[in-house]
């Protein structure tokens, strides 16, 4: 296969390479999409999904032959390596679309008032109504408790080992870190039932160990601090040098330097950091299930009895025998990814307020 | 406001890495002194021994003395802030706080160092402002981010948030080696304002700019990488530039080496 457009030495292709008409592109799909076609329809074997990409493989194969026949090769690898690029992006971005589909499409089937206002108590197998208001109030009480220790507990680490931490002391930290950041969840839940409702909460109780919002908010924590860590380190350490010397040299004592200079600078990314151990720990179900126990009735109080969350809900409802829980478990699913998404932008628009605009 | 700096044997490591080896130099109020020398040969860390902010670094460490009017600033019981804001440093590439606006990267040394009244920062911004150069060009957009200004401005507020702390003595390491000959002009005239009031020792690459801006010049050199640098020669700028003594200088000032 030559190429004409590689030209003789000699002969100025001059600066305007030539353009593959793009009537030959279209002809090109037409024949892909055809022929694809002709052979799934023809042989009765795969369905439009598989028509649709044997047509674009194809394509992008027989395009590659027409722009390399008016275009030359390096422009055909180049359109070619980006049509395969967009294609992944497709491809990587349809689970994504799907999810959403899927939840939007199930989920506004219950998306009521009467969702919003009521709890699962008192509603029987037969009740068309029923609520996940106790649900919300759990994931949103379990995750503020524990956000609010991990979140000082995570970054005061983090600020250790990057500005403070020498030495082996140090390695430590980040060593049994990164081993946190591998415990799945179902451990840190038995680690709580283990220590805290078993050991702990008897002192509290006569000698009962208690379900509580706060044990699974403690649980929570187990996962959500070394993601903090680890994420709100690498922001610090992304923090130029330049910066900190150019406060130290004007004489503001190095703690002064990280609380007014480097971590408003990585404050973005640490946000970041932050949002994302939340949205993780939000979705947690087993330790909740483990250590606050589930319930059908609103417990505003996270300190005492059982306590359940939104994504326990969903897989309490989504096992239920009802035929209207289905619903109820999509529903919740929905407000899930909903609030997740609130908080989120809200975390990013508060941080945001602290860059310059005016 | 000036003071007279002298280092006497300063020795000063990177862990186990002598960069430079027993310096003695005497730095006069009121006068700006080059440091010049190849590149390696310890220029940059003499400067940053010089207000203490060597030993930022993990691992490094100074010997020897240095005194600022008399005082040795590596006693042990001395305040290393104090030292700082007493000694200010301009660096080679311009580092304006990013989250801070001009007005705020002006006074962030009053501010981080605990002076709250408005009146008193807006004072201390303008007339800081007012010497770097800077207020003209800045002074209906103070609310700007400082990292939105062009770099030879950003280097001019560096130099307007160091003074606006009052240093006696002003440190700056190749100041002008990220900008364009304009910039230059324009921060070496500065200098020249600037030695009325401050000890300016200045570290640059560019021999033109030390004959320029300096009273006196130190010639540092190393015999060959690995080795510590060394002061070579030091003396009135006219003498180094047109009849230095040791031969070593000469061949640098010359072109015939490093």
């Amino acid at each position: 296969m030559t190429a004409p457009a590689q030209t003789a030495p000699g002969r100025d292709p001059g600066l305007r390479g030539r353009r593959t008409p793009l009537l030959v592109l279209v002809g090109v799909a037409v024949v892909a999409f055809g022929v694809s076609a002709a052979i799934c329809y023809g042989t009765g074997f795969g369905n439009w999904v598989l028509v649709l990409v044997m047509g674009l493989i194809l394509y992008l194969v027989g395009s590659f032959f027409a722009i390399n026949r008016y275009e030359g090769r390096r422009a055909a690898r180049d359109r070619t390596w980006g049509a395969l690029i967009h294609s992944a992006f497709v491809l990587a971005l349809l689970p994504l679309v799907s999810v959403v589909w899927t939840l939007i499409s199930k989920g506004t089937e219950r998306l009521d008032l009467n969702f919003f206002s009521t709890s699962m108590n008192n509603i029987g197998a037969r009740d068309p109504d029923g609520g996940a208001v106790h649900a919300i109030i759990g994931t949103l009480e379990q995750v503020a408790i524990a956000a609010a220790i991990t979140v000082p507990l995570g970054v005061l680490a983090a600020v250790y080992i990057v500005e403070y931490g020498r030495g082996r002391f140090t390695l430590a930290i980040r060593f049994f870190v990164d081993v946190m950041t591998g415990i799945p969840s179902i451990v840190a839940g038995l680690f709580v039932l283990a220590f805290w409702v078993l050991i702990v909460t008897p002192w509290f109780n006569n000698g009962q160990p208690a379900f509580s919002g706060f044990a699974a908010a403690l649980a929570l924590s187990v996962l959500m601090l070394p993601t903090i860590v680890r994420s709100t380190e690498e922001m610090l350490r992304l923090v130029p040098a330049p910066l900190r010397e150019g406060a130290y040299a004007l004489g503001v004592p190095k703690w002064k330097t990280i609380v007014r200079v480097v971590i408003p600078t990585a404050l973005p990314g640490i946000i970041t950091g932050i949002m994302l151990s939340i949205a993780r720990a939000a979705g947690e179900t087993a330790p909740v299930l483990l250590v606050a126990g589930g319930s059908d009735a609103v417990n505003i109080n996270p300190f005492e009895n059982n306590q359940t969350s939104l994504s326990l809900f969903v897989f309490q409802q989504a096992g239920d025998a009802s035929r209207f829980a289905p619903a109820r478990a999509w529903t919740a699913a929905l407000t899930l990814v909903a609030l997740v998404l609130i908080l989120t932008i809200a975390a990013k628009l508060l941080a945001g307020r602290n860059r310059l605009r005016r | 406001m000036a003071k007279r700096v002298e280092a006497t044997g300063v020795t000063a490591y990177y862990g186990s890495f002598k960069a430079i080896d027993s310096i003695n130099l005497r730095v006069e109020p009121k006068t700006v002194t080059a440091l010049i020398g190849p590149s390696g040969c310890g220029k940059s860390t003499f400067l940053r021994a010089v207000n203490r902010l060597h030993e930022v670094l993990p691992g490094a460490r100074v010997e020897g003395s240095l005194t600022v009017d008399d005082e040795n600033i590596y006693d042990k019981d001395v305040d290393v802030t104090a030292v700082r804001r007493m000694i200010g440093m301009v660096f080679q590439r311009p580092n304006p706080f990013p989250t801070m606006s001009i007005f705020d990267n002006v006074v962030a040394g009053l501010k981080l160092n605990g002076v709250r009244r408005k009146s008193v920062l807006q004072d201390a911004a303008e007339k800081a402002l007012r010497s770097a150069n800077l207020w003209d060009e800045v002074k209906d957009r103070l609310g700007k981010p400082g990292a939105g200004l062009s770099g030879g401005q950003q280097q001019r507020l560096c130099i307007a948030r160091t003074i606006a702390v009052e240093p006696q003595v002003v440190l700056m390491d190749e100041p002008c080696s990220a900008l364009d000959p304009i910039s230059t002009l324009a921060i070496e005239e500065l200098m020249f304002q600037l030695k009325d009031l401050y000890t300016i020792i200045i570290v640059t690459h560019n021999m033109q700019q030390a004959a320029r801006v300096s009273d006196r010049t130190a010639f540092f050199s190393i015999e060959k990488t690995g080795d510590p640098g060394r002061l070579i020669e030091y003396d009135n700028t006219q003498k180094i530039f047109n009849n230095p003594s040791e031969q070593k200088t000469e061949d640098y000032i010359t072109g015939r080496f490093g």
